[in-house]
């Protein structure tokens, strides 16, 4: 998963020194908000879904590759507009993950975690074999719907990476309007917080699952859809999102919906500027080797939720 | 069945090992198989942490490539003489399977999960990446084959597949022992439930992390066997794909049995070298089959064997305890 390459200085930006310098630094903010807000997007979902299942879903990142190839069908193949595509993309994808709900996941919920873990596995494999079937290996491309760039304050923005960062935020906004102030929603927050005590005061925990599995897919398609004009789109696209993911909702507590945000956003700014500052090889490592250090100092994570 | 038909099933299974290459028709099938065991031996390993003591490690492939560059580095670039070579490679990968335990195994068991998948990605990372040391995406070509032990050379294919078989052979008896040990019972009480295994006195840091060593210290045997087998070794070696082929020999054999692991991973090669035309198909059909597994068979075959064969004696010994009740009652009316 490679970002397309970093603006390195020109020798006539070093001239000007110090304002050059700063609009470097404002660039890889731009360019951390950008991955941020994708793998927050991606972490979300996830959040969401271990507040039911317990255990870290394996295939969630088949689901991002999923919204990816769905838009790319509906885009590419049917020539649908971006929107539509994604809007598609997210209903696809939302089906899909309700279908591993009622399919597997919850035939498996008196069963050892380890078994709801390898059966998250076998999802994943499944799906990227599918993938893989049906459209081959090679890397396709989603256009950009907007392909120009724009420029504030004299720094580079695509405008592809400005409707990431705008979309992301509203995404997250609405999530957590929704979780916080709506019934619905909290029926989500009270299943995650105590699975018993939600059931007794009368909450279905069928409704739920299916509630939450839609939204998490449809918030893995919607990050993959936005992700996948700048990057390319493979069978093998969500393995290290999906990754980093999961780095995130460690450092961000598992089940905690701000954490998967806070979260997203570090390892997007610890990449973006390990990126620039160390090496571009290095990228994709860091934030595993940021997960190695936190864990062997705070085995809990940064913050445990307080949940559990 | 009868300790004396277990060790009859023993004796059969080791005697059709022993004249396989016998019959085999070409040397490709002795090949695949001195494969299966292989993955076999690294399979064994993994039901130690995984089918015994309960945790699921991701990052076994990892430890498996550890084990094959080791012995390729030193072979190849420092011209170790390969025995030496090979112990090394058991050692280092149990070495490090110490330090990556240190840390993951204070871990709960899905942040343990998550753990070792980022610490395999890390050690394929770190191969790929590592040009100076590990050759990079080129891999180490031309591993020298398995130096003669006295009048025994492993030059031949049949010669390597009994070699291979000698260390499953042994890798079996070992982890018997271990299992059956005092030791193996703690793996098997901290599987069951960390808390109590704790509260009756088992040191649950130590035993674990002695688990997951022993675990890659057969990944590392088994990926030295694999670079003195196939001479040749990439990158690949490390990717998690191959420790989720390992996760489905174990659950397809029966997780946490003793020959579980090894029936799987003789059944599953075979299988996927008859569905060779299948190829990239493969794993359309694979992912559905674990999923299958853990919902209707999660004790696969041995495993399931084992608990028909457990009720069969109760039933028996509930049916003999209500006979001499009878008998019991008809003597005293008598």
């Amino acid at each position: 998963m490679r970002a397309p390459p970093v603006p390195r200085p020109r020798p006539g930006a070093l001239v000007s020194g110090d304002p050059g310098r700063l609009s470097l630094f404002f660039q890889q903010v731009l360019n951390g908000l950008t991955l941020g807000s994708v793998y927050a997007l991606v972490a979300l979902g996830l959040t969401l879904v271990y507040g039911i299942l317990r255990i870290p879903n394996f295939s969630h990142g088949a689901l991002f590759m999923v919204g990816a190839y769905g838009a790319f069908f509906v885009a590419g193949t049917l020539s649908a507009n971006y929107w539509v595509a994604m809007a598609a993309a997210a209903l696809i994808t939302a089906a899909v993950a309700v279908l591993t709900e009622r399919l597997v996941f919850s035939r498996l919920r008196d069963a050892p975690p380890l078994h709801d873990m390898i059966a998250a596995i076998g999802l994943l494999l499944f799906f990227q074999a599918v993938a893989q079937a049906i459209w081959g290996a090679d890397f396709h491309r989603i256009a950009p719907p907007y392909p120009g760039i724009l420029r504030p304050f004299g720094m580079v923005l695509p405008t592809q990476r400005a409707i990431i960062i705008g979309a992301a935020i509203g995404l997250m906004i609405g999530l957590q309007i929704f979780l916080r102030r709506t019934v619905t929603g909290a029926t989500i927050v009270a299943m995650a917080q105590n699975r018993e005590g939600a059931s007794l005061v009368g909450i279905d925990l069928t409704r739920v699952s299916i509630l939450t599995f839609a939204i998490s897919g449809a918030l893995a398609a919607v990050a993959a859809v936005l992700f996948a004009p700048i990057n390319l789109v493979s069978p093998g696209m969500g393995d290290l999102v999906i990754l980093k993911a999961f780095v995130i909702i460690i450092l961000g507590g598992m089940g905690s919906v701000p954490g998967a945000i806070v979260g997203g956003m570090v390892i997007g700014f610890a990449e973006s500027f390990g990126a620039f500052y160390i090496s571009t090889d290095m990228k994709d490592i860091i934030a595993f080797a940021l997960l190695v250090v936190i864990l062997s100092v705070r085995p809990e994570g940064l913050f445990p939720s307080p949940v559990r | 069945m009868s300790p004396g038909l277990r060790h009859l099933g023993i004796a059969a299974a080791i005697s059709a090992a022993l004249v396989f290459p016998l019959v085999a028709t070409n040397d490709y099938l002795i090949y695949v198989m001195a494969l299966a065991y292989i993955s076999g031996i690294a399979a064994i390993g993994l039901n130690l942490i995984l089918g015994y003591t309960g945790q699921l490690n991701l990052a076994h492939a990892g430890f498996m490539a550890i084990g094959a560059y080791a012995l390729g580095i030193l072979t190849v670039d420092y011209g170790v003489p390969y025995w030496i070579a090979f112990a090394a490679a058991g050692l280092i990968a149990a070495a490090l399977g110490l330090v990556a335990g240190l840390v993951s195994l204070r871990l709960r068991h899905d942040y343990f999960a998550i753990f070792t998948l980022c610490v395999g990605l890390i050690i394929s990372l770190g191969i790929e990446k590592w040009d100076s040391l590990t050759h990079g995406v080129v891999g180490i070509i031309g591993i020298p084959a398995p130096s003669p032990i006295g009048p025994l050379s492993f030059e031949t294919p049949v010669a390597q597949y009994y070699l291979v078989l000698f260390w499953l052979l042994a890798g079996l008896w070992l982890m018997n022992r271990i299992v059956h040990s005092l030791t193996g019972r703690a793996f098997v009480a901290i599987r069951n439930g960390e808390a109590l295994a704790e509260a009756l006195g088992v040191p649950l840091m130590r035993t674990k992390i002695l688990a997951f060593v022993l675990s890659t210290a057969y990944a590392g045997i088994a990926g030295a066997l694999y670079a003195g087998f196939v001479r040749f070794i990439g990158p690949g070696l490390a990717a998690e794909a191959n420790t989720f082929d390992m996760v489905g020999y174990i659950l397809v054999g029966g997780i946490g049995t003793l020959s579980g692991p090894l029936i799987g991973a003789v059944m599953l090669t075979w299988a996927t070298q008859s569905l060779q035309f299948l190829q990239d198909y493969r794993l359309i059909v694979f992912g559905p089959l674990l999923i299958l597994l853990v919902m209707y068979l999660p004790k696969g075959i041995m495993g399931t064997i084992a608990a028909r064969r457990a009720r069969r004696r109760g039933l028996e010994a509930r049916r003999r305890a209500s006979d001499a009740r009878e008998i019991e009652r008809e003597t005293a009316h008598a």
